[in-house]
């Protein structure tokens, strides 16, 4: 065995790699990028399996089950929010099930240091009836996977693994064990994979026959631990990188509380009965949702007993949780610390990048804007996003991938002029055609900039479908009359010819499509060196 | 054997090169560490943070609890004071002391050192300075690990052995002004 220094994303890359993978799909996404891109680079020199960018993560998912589908082990992996996406593909394969190995894999961000929520992936895998690891470190991240593709095969469906940003972005050494070769192509059996109700109805009668199959194995796994130590008066259930927090809350005490960690789902029925069962309280310790809280109380309770965790505010029911707070809800006092420094510090939010094009097209519209009054700007996922900030304050809306267009065409439905969506080369070949598509269709009086900066840029650089030639030629393919494409060059040097044509099309009653290109310069700078 | 580290600085200032020459010693000198580290948004010209902890026995968490640590590491002045309060009462903190404004609020640098050095252990070094004289004013961030080195528990030849592999593939000059950026920063540090 040797030992590797690996982020926890890379853990569980390797993992998948050493239980023979044979395809790995994702779309970038933080914290989960780090899983592909090590894929991708690893793939590279190796040549021995597939890697790839998808144009988004629905796409990434039916790759990765069509892979499945011919008896290989497949990957998918994207951040919580892009199993949203994915969702439809996800909860029919659960039916479907999986015949090479399949793991899911959707990194949450509590605290939300770079998302629009936080969302916790447990429940999807609850929603669909799956099993679930969560490893609460980089050892486990990459046991679990590799045991996950046991698992998948064994019941014959995917299974979850759910991340957390600390353990993704956490480095720390692990031990690896030998890799084992990759499955023979086999096809699914065609009753088992077209899912029209005869089939799709047998099917989910299987999967929920596996339920109870699955209890036994989260109540066996040796990654779940029962102590019941010196202290019976309170019993911690902990999962995940809360279970880290506990136990570095309690190192250095001679009879710490009796615990129980719980790293799959569903949950460890038995295991969570007993340990219950030989403590006065019982206090749940989970980053994410009270997931696991909320199924041990349910509506009524357990008689004569106190639960405590998120749901009675014994812990903040939003956020990440730290070591501190969990040291706090266990009602052990902090430790000494020196005084923070009673200066007012200043923040120091993310910006664009010095010379980022994003800035020179956004100047350009709000002066484009500036005696629009009833203007609104619909933004979407990407650097531009931060377009949001001072000195900026262009734009007005972010929600999800895709989400400007369709809310422009809406808010133009309705009456709201001027119009307009704002997205990325990247976000718009995720989830911008479809409702271009639409909008071109029904000619919608709005006007759709398109950010062509040739590269998945927040996420570090990944690469973009919907860029250059391929980009006006996609957007001319959907309808859209070519003298309403129009294409500006985001320079300084620009500015006001670029306001007058903006200005131009956002008078224009109908759609048109402007499209921003010039490269990252992020990306222009990786090239040169 | 532990100790707990709190990286900090604005991105793009090497914070995690620093992390990368630690976690490989902390390896080749058979201790255990787990650095959490700040990816995504916070690297365009935002404040960034690691935790880095080093032990011989067990670590459970990633991140490193208010008092427990036993050093601020920070390449910039504003962000040393940001993580004060992690710090045990006789912790150190080690930083440079060239101001990085890429804010407009920027708070005035004197009154920020003088909290700085109201700390009971303060080293704070003229990193730029020194990378300048070792030869490229980019080697602020290896400065100031050299002016750490004295406090970690951490051989010095395993901190030289991966500064070495870490910039050996840029060319001899990048190589040579690295190294001696740390032996600039070591000594000004036991000069103290
Ligand atoms: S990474 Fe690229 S797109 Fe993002 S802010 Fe920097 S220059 Fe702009």
């Amino acid at each position: 065995m040797s030992r590797q220094i690996l982020l926890g994303d890379e853990a569980v890359a390797l993992g998948a790699v050493h239980a023979g993978l044979s395809a790995a799909y994702s779309y970038p996404g933080t914290p989960a990028s780090e899983i592909l891109e090590h894929l991708v680079r690893r793939s590279a020199e190796t040549k021995d399996f597939t890697a790839v960018w998808s144009v988004n993560e629905k796409t990434a998912y039916e790759e990765a089950l069509g892979a499945s589908f011919a008896g290989k082990r497949a990957l998918v992996s994207f951040k919580h929010v892009g199993l949203n996406v994915a969702a439809d593909p996800f909860m029919n394969s659960a039916i479907t099930g999986a015949n090479g190995g399949l793991v899911v894999v959707s990194a949450d961000d509590p605290g939300m240091h770079s998302s629009q929520n936080e969302q916790d992936s447990r429940f999807y895998a609850q929603f669909a009836h799956i099993f679930a690891y969560e490893p609460s470190d980089h050892q486990e991240a990459y046991d679990m996977t590799r045991e996950a593709y046991d698992l998948s095969e064994r019941l014959e469906v995917p299974v979850l693994l759910r991340m957390v940003t600390r353990l993704s972005h956490s480095r720390s050494a692990v031990a690896v064990g030998p890799p084992r070769p990759q499955n023979p192509l086999r096809k699914g059996d065609p009753r088992d994979w077209i899912l029209l109700p005869v089939n799709a109805r047998r099917r989910f009668t299987r999967l929920l026959g596996l339920q109870a199959e699955m209890v036994r194995l989260s109540d066996g796994s040796r990654f779940n631990v029962l102590e019941l130590g010196g202290d019976r008066s309170l019993g911690v259930i902990a999962s995940g990188v809360a279970y880290n927090y506990f136990r570095e809350a309690v190192a250095a005490e001679a009879a710490p509380p009796s615990f129980l960690k719980v790293s799959t789902y569903p949950v460890p029925e038995g295991l969570i009965r007993k340990l219950v069962a030989a403590v006065d309280s019982v206090l749940v310790l989970e980053d994410g949702y009270p997931f696991i809280e909320r199924q041990i109380k349910g509506l009524f309770g357990v008689a004569g007993k106190t639960v405590r965790g998120k749901t009675d505010g014994a812990l903040p029911a939003s956020g990440e949780l730290t070591p501190d707070i969990v040291r706090a809800a266990l009602g052990r006092t902090p430790l000494p610390a020196l005084a923070a420094s009673g200066l007012p510090l200043a923040g120091r939010p993310p910006q664009l990048c010095a010379g980022c094009p994003h800035a020179d097209t956004l100047k350009a519209l709000n002066k484009a804007l500036e005696d629009a009054a009833g203007a609104n700007v619909f933004s979407d996922i990407g650097c531009y996003t931060l377009g949001a900030l001072p000195p900026y304050s262009a734009v007005h809306t972010c929600v999800c991938m895709g989400a400007s267009i369709g809310m422009a065409r809406g808010a133009a439905d309705v009456g709201l002029h001027p119009a307009v969506a704002v997205i990325g080369d990247s976000t718009f070949a995720h989830s911008g055609i479809t409702p271009l598509l639409g909008a071109a269709v029904a000619d919608t009086d709005m006007t759709v900039v398109i950010l062509d900066n040739a590269t998945t840029a927040m996420t570090g650089g990944q690469p973009t479908y919907g860029s250059g030639e391929r980009l006006l030629r996609l957007i001319e393919g959907l309808g859209v009359p070519k003298e309403r494409i129009r294409t500006i060059v985001p320079l300084p040097k620009h500015h006001d010819l670029n306001v007058r044509i903006l200005r131009e099309e956002i008078a224009h009653r109908g759609l048109s499509v402007v499209v921003a290109v010039r490269e990252c310069v992020q990306e222009q700078r990786k090239k040169r060196s | 054997m532990k100790q707990d580290i709190i990286l900090a600085g604005v991105g793009g200032q090497g914070i995690l090169s620093i992390a990368y020459v630690i976690d490989n010693a902390a390896l080749a000198d058979g201790l255990v560490f787990k650095q959490a580290e700040v990816h995504g948004m916070a690297q365009r010209g935002g404040a960034v943070q690691s935790h880095m902890r080093l032990s011989d026995g067990s670590i459970w968490s990633d991140l490193i609890p208010k008092g427990e640590a036993d050093m601020v590491l920070s390449v910039e002045p504003l962000e040393a004071l940001r993580y004060l309060d992690y710090l045990r009462p006789d912790g150190v903190v080690v930083t440079g002391l060239t101001p990085y404004r890429n804010i407009p609020d920027y708070p005035e640098i004197d009154r920020v050192l003088e909290a700085v050095r109201r700390a009971p252990r303060a080293v704070v070094i003229d990193s730029e300075r020194l990378a300048k004289e070792a030869g490229t004013v980019k080697a602020q961030n290896v400065v100031l690990l050299g002016a750490a080195s004295p406090f970690l528990i951490l051989k010095e030849d395993s901190l030289l052995a991966t500064v070495g592999a870490l910039f050996r593939p840029r060319g001899p000059a990048v190589l040579e002004a690295n190294l001696k950026a740390f032996a600039l920063g070591r000594s000004a540090a036991l000069g103290l």
